[in-house]
């Protein structure tokens, strides 16, 4: 019997695709997310927005919030740990979350190394924004891959480029002659075997989720259409006006993400979704997608 | 020589016998494209199910596994009791993977759903958590000529089975894999690897009923 292992790991992620993770910080939120269809959800002590917010350093949730969530639903349960910080990462493993999200929504522990994945027998979920980054994680052992998007912000902008960003990298390498797959592996500073996986197979070695700024069920529905294989949705739900009912329309439009008139139909009468932030007028040194490398 | 070519010939009828079969997947969350693909390379078509459609339509279905609590409400929301009833109830075979296998089941240990196809007892995430999903080379009942690599992600563990409930497949005292009549379960998920031993079988399970 073999636990920890990367089939296992990749296994996960596969089951949850075609679904939606949400970000929860009680055990209420949390119970309102699985009766909504959620897949998952990322317990956190703040969601983006508020994170964004608040300023100062962001670091790994609470345990205890972590693991009063943990045993109010049946549904997987992931949480957070800061980029580099493998010590929260052990922290994390210790009370048995299901899946470790190194990621760049808290404040980066190491600038220069991401944890060695390898060394845990959970999971690890990591962002990215082009298939140079994705690989990378991959590399460190990342079991699935989320594009970033700008998180806390609602605005769907930045993880539509990251997505197409993904796609058009997979499509261009996929294309490209063999002998030319050592020089894209030194372009990109990811290892040459998941680059020859991509150009064979066309497609990332596990799971892509979209992250950061999705706020509607259109844009659920639109980043799927992309090619997302399932979403995380932080501020988009807790943050709108009516959440379960935002909750079930984005798991709705997940689920029927080709399907005009059903988008149609659950986008009606949500109420307000959370006020969005224009890009361009977040200074520069604020962005989280630029976290990491 | 003879007897080869025969067994030449049968297993092409068969090929060609199967490559009329049309597999739906219930395709609301989780791994079914895996399920498609792995149809399609043992040679049958399979298609995607969004909604309650036409039975008529297919020779098998199978739900996939994903989150079941996801499943279970979208299967409500959606409406497809009737249509899994029917289908069902006409003896069309149904493959339930994890999750499948959980709403395929007489009873869910401390929940309310299961819609009693099988005369199976399974309890949730039985194994543990994520930290314990594992692999195991196993052995298939029908084919003992090699082992299958069966890949455990948080699964159900049966508890309890009828009389009329057949065991394909067990780890230790636990089973894995069963049948009863039409209704295939596994509490692993062969779509995952690419052994199709499995899917072969639910295919003659679809020809020879």
């Amino acid at each position: 019997m073999e636990k920890g292992t990367i089939k296992v790991k990749t296994g996960l992620a596969e089951m949850l695709k075609g679904g939606v993770i949400m970000d929860v910080t009680t055990v209420e939120q949390a119970k309102i997310a699985e009766e909504a269809g959620a897949v998952s959800v990322m317990a956190l002590e703040r969601i983006p927005a508020d994170i964004r917010a608040a300023g100062g350093v962001a670091r790994m949730t609470d345990p205890e919030i972590i693991i009063k969530i943990m045993n109010a639903v049946t549904i997987p349960v992931m949480a957070k740990c800061r980029i580099g910080h493998f010590t929260e990462a052990q922290i994390l493993e210790s009370i048995g979350i299901d899946y470790i999200d190194e990621s760049e929504v808290l404040t980066p522990a190491d600038e220069k190394y991401h944890v060695n994945k390898w060394d845990f027998k959970v999971p690890f979920v990591c962002g990215a924004t082009n298939l140079a980054e994705a690989l990378r994680r991959i590399g460190e052992g990342a079991a699935m891959i989320r594009t970033k998007g700008e998180p806390g912000t609602g605005n769907v902008v930045e993880a539509v480029r990251h997505m197409r960003a993904i796609k058009d990298d997979v499509r261009r390498v996929a294309a490209m002659p063999k002998e030319e797959m050592m020089t894209v592996s030194k372009e990109f500073g990811a290892p040459y075997e998941l680059i020859m996986y991509v150009r064979e197979n066309g497609k990332l070695p596990v799971v892509n989720f979209s992250a950061g700024g999705i706020a509607t069920p259109a844009d659920a529905a639109m980043i799927m259409q992309l090619g997302a294989d399932g979403i995380f949705v932080g501020s988009g739900i807790f943050k709108s006006e009516n959440p379960l009912k935002m909750a079930k329309a984005i798991v709705d439009a997940t689920t029927h993400f080709n399907n005009p008139e059903l988008l149609a139909k659950v986008s009606r009468g949500l109420g307000s979704p959370m006020s969005g932030l224009e890009i361009s007028k977040i200074p520069k040194e604020e962005l989280l997608a630029q976290r990491g490398w | 020589m003879r007897k080869e070519d025969g067994n030449n010939y049968s297993v092409n009828a068969e090929k060609k016998e199967k490559m009329n079969i049309k597999i739906g997947v219930l395709a609301l969350q989780g791994a079914f494209r895996e399920h498609i693909k792995a149809f399609q390379k043992a040679g049958a078509e399979a298609v995607e199910i969004k909604f309650p459609g036409d039975i008529n339509e297919i020779d098998g279905l199978v739900v996939p596994g994903g989150e079941s609590t996801t499943i279970s409400k979208l299967i409500d929301k959606y409406e497809f009791k009737k249509y899994l009833d029917e289908i069902y109830l006409c003896g069309k075979p149904m493959y339930g993977t994890c999750a499948g296998m959980i709403l395929f089941a007489r009873e869910v240990v401390n929940e309310n759903f299961g819609l009693g196809y099988i005369d199976i007892a399974v309890e949730r995430n039985s194994y543990g958590r994520q930290i314990d999903s594992f692999h195991e080379m196993i052995e298939l009942s029908f084919d003992r000529s090699k082992k299958f690599e069966a890949i455990f992600i948080r699964a159900p563990r049966i508890t309890s089975t009828g009389p009329e409930v057949d065991i394909l497949a067990k780890i230790n005292d636990n089973i894995i894999l069963a049948r009863q009549k039409n209704i295939l379960v596994s509490s692993f998920h062969p779509e995952l690897q690419d052994d199709l031993r499995i899917h072969d079988y639910f295919l003659n399970m679809v020809l020879h009923k």
